[in-house]
């Protein structure tokens, strides 16, 4: 979401300069005698990571960091939560600061490769769209030329935005912003015509106002955000853990395993895929270094895919997101669950 | 008048009038007015101008103050309760989000069990500074005790302590202040324990760790003693034995006596630490730990040997080069390269370093402005008595230096303890952005925006004034009849 293309060349150099020496090895033994899984999380973004009053944090991407642990550890409460900005979550991750990252990043071609990070999979398709009040009869971001627009600086939606702009002949005058706060401030004190961010956190932003009616989120997504948790290159076995935990999730949403009926299905299911996955048939826990009830362990945590995005972020609470492109693919969404075979 | 005596002569009065209070317009309120408000056409419109602005100011922030809401679960809550009271059109503060959330910004996310260790670390901070801050009074000393002490207690009561811990702590506060008020001098080595005992309260662990640095010191100045004795190289052997017995015998011996008396606290990690716990501990060392290495700067910068100078004025004048969040961002990003992968080297005290570093090439530059106004007899009358660099500039130098140079000092301290929220960059809870982003990260208190700043400014506002009232009550103190 927040991605600061500064910093990210800045890490670029130093890991480069460094030969990306520090901290590349056997993760899941390390994470195994620490005994606690570092998760490198948000600061705090609605919905995907925030603690609450007694510091205890949740949220969807939180949600994911819970069921590795619960996979790995055997208990999904053996997390520590490193808060990270959008500076210095990739060198803390590269550094070994933080076992995996888990906040809200885009997989893009750069971090895969120059930074030298392994995107583990998407669990959230955003994408970039804007949002206007309704009083200026805007109904598609084709009408916004020479628009003022509130814009997180440093970040990629802002090159997203420049882009959009230029490829439809269009001019507008930004108005530069720090944070999601600082934007709805600015947005709604009218110093910008329209606020523009991930679909996701625009719609956080509009469920929080005082009058969410009088605002609309216009049709148009201009950028392909998916977001994904990601792990250090050089280490493919913590990498294989991470993404089939993930693909565990969806995998399990797909075939009707949920955190209710998981115990039963465990033992009397009749579908093959369903005994592999929750290791009734096949071990296939052993091959990645765990063992076979892994999988179980992960979707008890906090629920299959569907049910973390339903107690998290999804029509049902506050933020009320659709599922959308993250439906599964049965659904006409995106998520799709490789094999467990 | 009738009581003038026609029979005496006649031109003179015995009798005085009654006195007339001054004529409106010389006194008083109106005189005070026109003399400072309304004296001329330049004036007027200026004040017509401010009196505007005030006007203003008030009158945007006073509807939403007054409208404030204090209880509510969240700021949805706040909204309903302002427009079922006040109107659908009326805009009120929800310093809900404070009453719930309070502990956070002045705590960060230390464990709520133990929310005395801070409390209990910072009300010891002040006994440890009264005999140091306030030597010369004994009154002021007093007040600053028994305030510390109640308010101590108070806050650790209010937060839900253990009757048997907040028994211990007002037995042990209580016992130190009788100790400053009999024995001041004495309590002044029991000032040099706090370092350790705050760092132990605030972090936790066993408390032979801090026991065995203190230790080193002890052993290093019993080495120092011995060896002056015999002459040559005394501070070195010193050192040398001090740095021997950190590195070889304190980490076995802390072992060892932990496994017989273990006496420990829980510890908490640094990552726990945030709002005011962190943006204090931060200050408080930085403060304290700049202060002589400036001192030390200052006088190396004025010395007359070319290395010794070269060094101090390379280091003052990059550091003062360089701004604050590059240190930071390089005790935070670059650091971790450097050393071997798996050290652990904390991030707080990583950011202490840098910004005491940071304050200190500031603090020398004042002081050195300190040392260039005393006049150069002051120099010439030290050599004369015959004293030695060290005790001239212990005795006669720097007491005068460092009194021309607290205003700037202390508002050098001023502004590093406001740098301290500059943390956020490298991802530590500073009160001020990080804690209140991440407040208003969880939906209740979205867009909540300017409580928080509210709430935080408060704070700062009232420890950096009391920090500039205190240094203008040590002023008038030193003030001497030279002036």
């Amino acid at each position: 979401m927040k991605k600061s293309v500064l910093f990210g060349s800045v890490a670029a150099v130093v890991l480069a300069a460094s030969g990306a020496m520090a901290a590349e090895g056997d993760t899941l033994n390390e994470v195994k005698t620490r005994g606690v899984l570092n998760c490198g999380v948000n600061t705090g973004l609605v919905g995907f990571a925030a603690p609450d009053a007694n510091g205890n944090w949740s949220g969807f991407d939180v949600a994911f960091c819970k069921a590795l642990a619960a996979a790995v550890l055997g208990d999904g409460e053996k997390v520590k939560y490193v808060p990270l900005t959008g500076q210095t979550r990739f060198t803390a991750l590269s550094s070994g600061e933080v076992d995996i990252l888990a906040r809200n990043s885009t997989w893009t071609f750069q971090r895969d490769t120059d930074l030298k990070l392994d995107f583990i999979g998407v669990n959230y398709y955003d994408g970039q769209g804007f949002m206007v009040r309704k009083d200026q009869r805007v109904t598609s971001a084709k009408e916004l030329n020479g628009a003022s627009i509130c814009i997180q600086t440093g970040t990629t939606t802002e090159l997203n935005l420049a882009d959009y702009f230029k490829a439809n002949n269009m001019e507008y005058r930004p108005v530069n912003i720090d944070s999601n706060a600082e934007g709805e401030q600015q947005y709604l004190a009218r110093a910008c015509d329209a606020y523009t961010t991930d679909v996701s956190g625009l719609a956080a932003t509009r469920a929080a106002f005082a009058d969410p009616e009088n605002h609309i989120i216009l049709p148009e997504i201009v950028s392909k955000e998916p977001l994904g948790p990601a792990v250090r290159h050089g280490d493919n076995n913590w990498g294989d853990i991470a993404r089939w935990t993930l693909y565990a999730l969806v995998a399990a949403e797909e075939y009707g395993v949920t955190s209710a009926n998981i115990d039963e299905l465990a033992k009397s299911s009749g579908n093959p895929e369903v005994q592999r996955l929750l290791g009734a048939t096949d071990e296939l826990g052993t091959m990645i270094g765990l063992d076979a009830a892994w999988a179980v362990r992960a979707i008890k945590a906090g629920g299959n895919y569907g049910e973390i995005f339903a107690k998290t972020i999804g029509e049902e609470t506050p933020i009320g997101l659709a599922r959308g492109l993250n439906a599964q693919w049965t659904q006409g969404g995106l998520l799709y669950a490789m094999p467990f075979r | 008048m009738s009581e003038t005596h026609a029979q005496t002569v006649a031109y003179v009065r015995d009798s005085m009038l009654p006195p007339q209070p001054p004529p409106m317009r010389s006194s008083g309120a109106v005189l005070w007015l026109r003399a400072n408000l309304f004296s001329g056409p330049v004036n007027i419109l200026l004040t017509l101008i401010g009196l505007g602005i005030l006007w203003l100011i008030f009158d945007t922030l006073w509807p939403w103050l007054s409208h404030s809401v204090w209880n509510a679960g969240s700021i949805r809550e706040c909204r309903q309760i302002v427009s079922e009271t006040y109107g659908p059109e009326a805009n009120g503060a929800c310093f809900a989000v404070i009453r719930a959330r309070w502990h956070q910004f002045v705590l960060g996310f230390y464990p709520q069990e133990f929310y005395w260790r801070p409390i209990l670390a910072f009300g010891l901070l002040f006994l440890a500074l009264a005999p140091l801050l306030f030597g010369a009074s004994v009154r002021a000393r007093r007040i600053v005790l028994a305030i510390a002490t109640v308010l101590t207690v108070l806050s650790a009561a209010m937060l839900d302590t253990g009757l048997a811990v907040l028994a211990g702590m007002t037995a042990l506060m209580l016992a130190w202040s009788a100790l400053i008020d009999a024995r001041p001098g004495r309590a002044l080595l029991a000032s040099l324990l706090y370092p350790f005992a705050g760092v132990w309260l605030l972090w936790g662990g066993s408390l032979w760790g801090p026991v065995m640095v203190l230790a080193g010191f002890g052993v290093g100045l019993a080495v120092w003693r011995v060896a002056a004795r015999f002459g040559m190289l005394a501070v070195a052997a010193g050192a040398a034995a001090a740095a021997l017995w950190w590195w070889l015998v304190s980490a076995p011996l802390a072992g060892l006596l932990a496994g017989a008396v273990p006496l420990r606290l829980v510890p908490v990690t640094s990552d726990q630490f945030g709002g005011f716990v962190l943006s204090i501990t931060i200050g408080i060392a930085g403060i304290a730990l700049s202060l002589p290495i400036g001192i030390v700067l200052a006088l190396a910068r004025r010395s007359d040997m070319p290395v010794v100078k070269m060094l101090a004025v390379m280091f003052i004048e990059f550091i003062r080069g360089v701004p604050l969040i590059a240190l930071l961002f390089v005790a935070s990003l670059l650091l971790n390269y450097f050393l071997p992968p798996g050290t652990s080297f904390d991030i707080v005290l990583r950011v202490i370093i840098m910004v005491t570093l940071f304050s200190a090439a500031y603090v020398a530059e004042v002081i050195r402005g300190g040392l260039a106004a005393l006049p150069r007899g002051q120099y010439e009358a030290a050599d004369a008595l015959g004293l030695d660099y060290w005790k001239a500039q212990r005795l006669i130098i720097l007491p005068q230096a460092l009194k021309i140079s607290i205003p700037g000092i202390v508002s050098t301290f001023i502004g590093m303890f406001k740098d301290t929220t500059l943390v956020v960059f490298v991802g530590l809870f500073d009160p001020l952005k990080a804690m209140s982003d991440t407040v208003r990260a969880s939906f209740e208190w979205k867009g909540a925006y300017w409580e928080p700043y509210f709430f935080v400014g408060a704070i700062f506002f009232v420890l950096c004034f009391g920090m500039s009232r205190y240094s203008m009550h040590l002023e008038r103190r030193l003030k001497r009849g030279n002036r």
